[in-house]
């Protein structure tokens, strides 16, 4: 097995949030090019594996590599080589569909021309070019979504993480979505990682997928593999019968108590 | 350089798109004005203390900034829960720059906001003792400004929601103005256990320094108030931008 082949590469990953283990000794890979699928009920420990691989959170134990970088220690060349679309909004609300990726060129330190040239490719591949000077708070879910992916996209990553990149959004949009994912996997070869909690949609495009409980990696393989293990017709029985029919509680967080208290403030975002 | 100046921009454009906020916000200092102003001014004039308009229209600046720019610091906690801050904390810029941005940026509107009111004042019949002066009474908004912003940035890092906000607002920030002697002189007769209180306030200097530029009014002199109110500006500062590189989402 050559190192690499593998774009990302988890050896024994642990972290731990007091006496919670929230990802417990894990370890996986992803090939370059490969459309790979992190499947887990809810606090299997999908969020804080993405974190760890995205930089914003430090593992307890174990190594990551993404591109062959270290994101503990080689924060900024981990940082250039990924593009990310959040399970929330990032975007900023009160800036236009355009400022809000020229805000990222300039993050991520893209020069001035080259910028234009790809915010104009971008936009118009996610069909918002039309809508670039709007508010992003006119936006639909789905609009905001699309220009999430085009803003992810704008500075070249060679990995694009996805975190329930289609949470919330109607059957029409999220198969726009998965054309657009796939298509820019099969012209640019990007890596594709995501998590979702729609099985259908990772039977239909993930080439490699992996399953977390409770922290732990509980199966991996091509979807066809697994339900082949598992003698389930879909993913979705698969799935089930890899980690169970037990409702899985997750705690309030902040963000929680904001989105109920948030009409309070004015709604100002 | 880049990022300061676009998470600067980012701060001004949304200051100005949101025209409910800016109007919102003025109508305190503009009831203080009159209500203070107006109503107390005969009182203060007969006990022979001048013309309180004079005295209280820094106060009022003092106060409409300190307002905007710990507001625009509390904002982190927006960007925190509604996602944006992610956006530039996965992006490969150092945290302190991002700091440094935001609290310049929430600093300058913080300080427009302070120069709305000036203008309101100057319709209300306050009058600079000196256009000489006016310079270093920007220096001190600025500072003022600078000081809150960072101060709010620092809560808003180790907030996880904006419930513990209305409690900062009610024991920090009205005592931090009330106890400052932006409203009543801070001389003799006043009990020395508020003056104390005040001397211990940071807002104080700030307040002292900047009537003293505009109306000619000093309690502790020109040159304590730049140097406390720089000090403390500078130590927020550090604060801030330590707290605010540990956030963790």
């Amino acid at each position: 097995m050559k190192k690499n082949e593998y774009i990302i590469l988890v050896e024994h990953l642990t972290k731990k949030f007091g006496n919670l283990t929230a990802v417990d000794d894990i370890s996986f890979n992803v090939k370059k090019a490969e459309i790979f699928a992190f499947l887990g009920p809810n606090g299997a420990g999908k969020s804080t594996t993405i974190k760890m691989l995205t930089t914003l959170l430090t593992p307890n134990s174990g190594t990551i590599l993404i591109d062959g970088h270290n994101p503990v220690t080689e924060q900024d060349a981990v940082r250039h080589s990924f593009g990310i679309v959040f399970q929330d909004a990032s975007l900023d609300d009160e800036l236009t569909a355009l400022e809000n990726l020229q805000f990222h060129g300039i993050l991520y330190n893209i020069p001035a021309d080259v910028r234009r040239t790809r915010i104009e490719e971008l936009l118009k591949f996610v069909e918002l070019w039309d809508r670039r000077n709007n508010l992003v708070k006119t936006f639909s879910g789905g609009m905001k979504r699309r220009l999430e992916i085009a803003r992810g996209l704008l500075h070249h990553p060679k990995i694009f993480f996805l975190d329930e990149p289609t949470l919330g959004l109607d059957p029409q949009t999220r198969n726009h979505i998965w054309s657009y994912i796939q298509n820019l996997n099969s012209r640019e070869n990007i890596t594709v990682f995501f998590t979702t909690h729609y099985m259908e949609e990772a039977d239909k495009v993930a080439g490699q997928v992996a399953v977390i409980d409770h922290g732990k990696i509980v199966a991996r393989g091509t979807p066809g593999a697994l339900k082949k293990k598992t003698k389930s017709a879909s993913l979705e029985d698969a799935f089930l019968s890899l980690t169970g029919h037990e409702i899985r509680e997750e705690e309030a967080t902040g963000r929680d108590h904001m989105r109920m208290g948030h009409g309070m403030w004015g709604g100002r975002r | 350089m880049n990022t300061i100046y676009i998470l600067w921009l980012r701060q001004l454009k949304r200051y100005f798109r949101s025209k409910s906020r800016i109007i919102g916000s003025l109508g305190q200092p503009l009831l203080f004005l009159v209500a203070l102003g107006f109503g107390l001014g005969p009182v203060f004039q007969q006990a022979g203390a001048g013309n309180y308009l004079q005295f209280l229209v820094p106060g009022v600046i003092a106060m409409s900034i300190i307002f905007t720019a710990l507001f625009s610091g509390v904002e982190v906690i927006w960007d925190k829960q509604f996602g944006f801050l992610k956006e530039t904390l996965v992006a490969p810029v150092s945290r302190l720059h991002i700091m440094i941005g935001r609290t310049l940026g929430g600093a300058t509107v913080a300080v427009i906001q302070g120069l709305i009111v000036l203008t309101l004042a100057l319709l209300t019949g306050f009058r600079p003792v000196s256009l000489n002066l006016l310079p270093l009474a920007f220096v001190f908004m600025f500072l003022i400004a600078l000081l809150f912003t960072a101060l709010g940035t620092a809560i808003a890092s180790v907030l996880e929601d904006m419930q513990g906000f209305q409690l900062i607002m009610n024991f920090l920030v009205m005592p931090l103005f009330f106890l400052s002697g932006a409203i009543f002189p801070l001389q003799k007769g006043v009990p020395s256990l508020l003056l104390s209180v005040a001397s211990l306030d940071p807002l104080s200097y700030g307040v002292d320094g900047l009537r003293d530029t505009l109306s000619g009014i000093s309690h502790f002199g020109l040159h304590v108030d730049f140097l406390v109110l720089s000090l403390i500006t500078a130590l927020l500062l550090v604060i801030g931008s330590y707290v605010f590189s540990k956030i963790q989402i």
